[in-house]
This record gives structure tokens, C-alpha cells and sequence, in this order.
């Protein structure tokens, strides 16, 4: 089964970068994504700007609106994500947990929808 | 005679259905599919078995309902490509007549699977009951308090989980399984308490205890090595020993010193003891043997001027060190009060309420009123008292507040 594990923090928690225990966090980053793709589990994943970055559209009446920031003004924030091809929901709670971002905030699982 | 014979065509039925339904949900490798097409056969059984039981009930409802899988499975529409290559594999492998009383038991998987952590945890006990224990889902909402519709609500959502979010059919892996172990426990003693914290309103609440306790013996016999599994067995039988004594005659609310003791059941006492020494020799003690072993004690006292309260204390010391909780803390004071007396009582009690918020905690009210009233203090004895009784939510448990509250101050 597919799942992506998408990881939520608050921007200003965990390790900030210019700080002593910034690197480690990274590096926990790096030996993750290592040990995904040399498992095999790994389809894809990437980190995501800030959301500062962010707009949300929507269209209602054929109208498009655009607005400035993100979809919900909550304190976590979508920061990056990983879909990873695992044999069940314990395995994906495994990698889930493994994410140095567990730590700080929260990652939610939720199976990808496979239409067939 | 009709209702004699569906009485124990329902108990057979229900004897097995843990055991098949585990042996379905393997085959078919889908739970939900597994529970509807087991219920199809059931439906044929009540009808066919009016006749006569079949030799193997067990099996016959097994083979009856692996072709009701098929059937459904041809019959769904929009079944996708899967679940037609499902239907074909099913439809290959038919079982040996021959194998009878071979039913493979997958119970210990159905029962991780449904006291899974990514389930809410009301909707692990309801499924536990339902799939291990063979409980009807108006059986379940009424022993719940809720509504048939809104318990069945439930049960789609948390099967429909199971499928759709991949929760596995297998046994934890060994880094998972204490962890997994403990829900499976803590959803068992759920059950329990359910069953027995209320003032036996209803019988089917009652019978909630009963379960748990089957769900217990059913869950020691799968994993015998596991010392709390037994020690949470002992602690049910040990604690329902005591279920019909704490109604006097009269239906009022007796709290231990005031309990009839020769009403215990001596059955569930030996039974809840000889499995906590098990437990306690086996493993060093876990939770649930040390909150047992208090039991234990109890059960052994013939008078309540008997307990041996230095024992109790010391073992409520080690689960407070093990987990530090208000509900033990309590009870710790209770233990303490009786060994250092009340006013050593009342000082752990407030350090506890320091450091969490007890006021609308109904057992603290009426732990702080009986040691205040034994130091002699009524006026904020009558304070607490009044606290709990507005915090009590069964009328027998009020009634007896009231009157303790009485006795220390005369209206």
C-alpha cells in the first residue's frame, strides 16, 4: 500500500537553523531518505517553503478568488512530506516515527487512494 | 418449544465465532467481508439447525459462510479486479470436507487487529466484543447506553479503517508487541469497568464484566507466557468476586468495610489468587499484578478489621512509583491512612491535589471527607461530602454519601 506521511510543525519549533543542533536534525533528514530509497519504500518526498510562500485558491460562481497563506491558520503547518510503498499501516507507523520532525510536531498517516 | 432451541443455537454460536471468524478474516483477508458473510451463515443456521445441530457446528458455519463470501463477492457490482481474482481463488480452494475440527485459531490476530492504537478507543472495545466476542451490535450499543444505529455507525467506520487504512491481520512485530499487548489489556479492562462500575442498572451491563472476563481467559489461553495477561484475569475475577456484595439487601451502596464477606464468591477468589502467585513468581510485577495482588489481599481478609493494610500500602507505593496517577494516589491515601493514620493520609492526598486537578474527581471528595471526618473535622468533612455527592453518578452511591454526610452533621 501507498502512504503518505505528511509532517506538521509549528515554523518556529524544533531546531532553527544557525543553531548547535540544527545539523544532527538535517542530517536526521538525510540518513531517513537513505534508508527509505535503499529499503525500496520510497516514491517520493520533499520539503516545502514556508508558509509565507503560500496562496489558496478557490473558484465558486466561475469566479476565481486567490488569497494570501494557507488553506487553515493553525499553528502546525504542513512542512514536507514522504509516500512511501509499505507493506501495512504498522510499517508506515514505523518510518513515521523515525522522522526526525516526530520529535518536534506530528506526522499524519494516511493511505493514498489507488483507483483500479 | 421454539426459544429454548434458538437459546442454544445462540450459545454454540457464539462459543465459536471468535474462532471461525478469525479463520475467515485470514482466508478472505478482509475483515468486513469475513463478518458479513459469517453473519449470512448464521442466519442460515437458526433456520437449518432447528432440526438439529449439525456434528460439527464449527465447521459447518465455516464452509457456509466462506461460500456466502463468494456469493457476496459476485454479487457486489462495482467489485474491482482484486476482489473478483479474490472470489476465483475462494471459489478454487474449497476446503476438505476431511478437515474437519482443524479450524486454524487467528483469534490472538483478530484481537491486535481490533485493539489497534489507529482505532479510537471506544471502537476497539466495540469491535473486540463483537468480533472475539460474538456480542450483536444491539447487544453492544445497549451494554454501551447508545443508540443501535449510532453503534453501528461506529463499527462500519472503524471496519471500514481497518481495511482502507491497512491496519495488518498478523501477530505485532516483537519491537511493537509490549506496547500492543498493553492496549489489547487495557481495552479488555475497559470492558470490565464498563460492566462493573455501574450500580447494576441494567443486566446487560453486568454481563460486560462476564465478557471482559471470557475475553480474558480466552486472551491467557493464547498468549500463555505473558504474566500480566494473568494478572489482569486475576484482578477481573478477583474484583467481580465482590460484584453482588457491594448492593446490601436493600440495594443500597456498600462500601468495602461494610460488605457481607460471606457472600463473596470463594470460586472467583481462589481462582483470581492461585493466578496472581502464578503471575507474581513467573515475571517481576507488572501493573496489573500489583493492582491483583491488593485484591488478593482484600479477598483473603475474613473481617475488614483484618486487612493487612502495611502489605497494601506497599504494594500501592510501588504502582504509584510505577505510575504516577491520581486514581492510584487515592487509593495510596486510603491504603496509607490506615497504617500511618489520617492525618499522614490527608497530607499525600493534598500534595496529589497540587499537582492535579481533582476538584470535580469524585473519589477525591470522598477520600478527603472520610479522612477529614475521622480527624475529627466535620465542617470541612460536610464540604467534601457535599462535593461528591453532586460529582455521583449513581443514585445508590448518593443515597450513601447523604447519609454518611448526615451522621457527621446533624441537619
Amino acid at each position: 500500500m501507498q502512504y503518505m506521511l505528511l509532517i506538521y510543525n509549528a515554523e518556529d519549533n524544533g531546531p532553527q537553523p544557525g543553531t548547535e543542533e540544527f545539523g544532527p536534525y538535517m542530517q536526521g533528514y538525510v540518513d531517513f531518505t537513505n534508508e527509505v530509497q535503499s529499503a525500496g519504500k520510497m516514491l517520493s518526498g520533499d520539503a516545502l517553503q514556508p508558509i509565507a510562500t503560500s496562496s489558496t485558491v478557490s473558484v465558486r460562481n466561475g469566479k476565481t478568488e486567490v488569497v494570501d497563506g494557507p488553506f487553515a491558520e493553525t499553528k502546525e503547518q504542513l512542512g514536507g512530506f514522504y509516500i512511501l510503498d509499505c507493506k501495512d499501516l504498522d510499517e508506515a507507523l514505523h518510518y513515521a516515527a523515525k522522522i526526525p520532525d516526530a520529535a518536534y510536531g506530528r506526522v499524519e498517516v494516511r493511505p493514498v487512494m489507488i483507483f483500479d | 418449544m421454539q426459544p429454548p432451541v434458538d437459546a442454544h443455537i445462540t450459545r454454540v454460536i457464539r462459543e465459536d465465532w471468535g474462532r471461525i471468524l478469525s479463520a475467515l478474516t485470514a482466508h478472505v483477508g478482509n475483515y468486513a467481508l469475513a463478518e458479513d458473510s459469517l453473519q449470512d451463515a448464521v442466519v442460515v443456521a437458526l433456520d437449518k439447525w432447528q432440526q438439529g445441530l449439525p456434528d460439527h457446528p464449527d465447521a459447518w458455519l465455516l464452509t457456509v459462510a466462506r461460500r456466502k463470501a463468494v456469493d457476496r463477492l459476485r454479487r457486489s457490482a462495482n467489485a474491482s479486479r482484486k476482489e473478483q481474482e479474490l472470489a476465483l481463488f475462494l471459489e478454487q480452494t474449497r476446503p476438505d470436507p476431511e478437515e474437519v475440527g482443524v479450524i486454524p485459531d487467528h483469534r490472538l490476530e483478530l484481537i491486535f487487529a481490533c485493539c489497534h492504537p489507529a482505532l479510537e478507543e471506544k471502537s476497539r472495545t466495540a469491535l473486540t466484543l463483537r468480533a472475539i466476542g460474538g456480542l450483536t451490535t444491539p447487544e453492544i450499543a445497549a451494554a454501551f447506553l447508545d443508540k443501535p444505529d449510532a453503534m453501528a455507525a461506529r463499527l462500519t467506520r472503524a471496519k471500514r479503517k481497518i481495511r482502507d487504512a491497512g491496519i495488518p491481520f498478523k501477530l505485532p512485530d516483537a519491537s511493537d508487541l509490549p506496547d500492543r499487548v498493553e492496549a489489547v489489556l487495557r481495552v479488555i479492562y475497559l470492558i470490565f469497568n464498563e460492566g462493573f462500575r455501574t450500580n447494576g442498572a441494567t443486566l446487560t451491563r453486568a454481563d460486560l464484566a462476564e465478557e471482559a472476563i471470557r475475553l480474558g481467559r480466552i486472551l491467557s489461553a493464547l498468549l500463555p507466557q505473558d504474566a500480566e495477561v494473568k494478572a489482569l484475569l486475576a484482578l477481573m475475577l478477583l474484583s467481580d468476586s465482590r460484584r453482588h456484595t457491594r448492593m446490601d439487601g436493600a440495594g443500597a451502596y456498600a462500601p468495602l468495610e461494610a460488605q457481607n464477606r460471606a457472600r463473596w464468591d470463594k470460586a472467583k477468589i481462589r481462582e483470581g489468587t492461585a493466578l496472581v502467585k502464578h503471575a507474581l513468581t513467573t515475571a517481576p510485577a507488572g501493573p496489573y499484578a500489583l493492582q491483583a495482588a491488593i485484591s488478593a489481599i482484600h479477598a483473603e481478609a475474613t473481617a475488614f478489621a483484618d486487612t493487612d493494610w502495611p502489605q497494601i500500602a506497599a504494594l500501592y507505593d510501588l504502582l504509584a512509583a510505577r505510575r504516577p496517577n491520581p486514581v492510584i494516589a487515592i487509593n495510596q491515601a486510603v491504603a496509607r491512612s490506615y497504617v500511618e493514620g489520617p492525618e499522614a493520609a490527608l497530607s499525600l492526598l493534598e500534595q496529589v491535589a497540587t499537582t492535579a486537578r481533582l476538584d470535580a474527581y469524585q473519589p477525591f471528595h470522598v477520600c478527603r471527607a472520610d479522612l477529614l471526618s475521622r480527624l475529627n473535622r466535620p465542617c470541612e468533612a460536610a464540604e467534601n461530602y457535599r462535593a461528591a455527592i453532586a460529582l455521583s453518578a449513581s443514585t445508590a452511591e448518593k443515597a450513601f454519601l447523604t447519609q454518611r454526610l448526615a451522621a457527621i452533621a446533624p441537619p
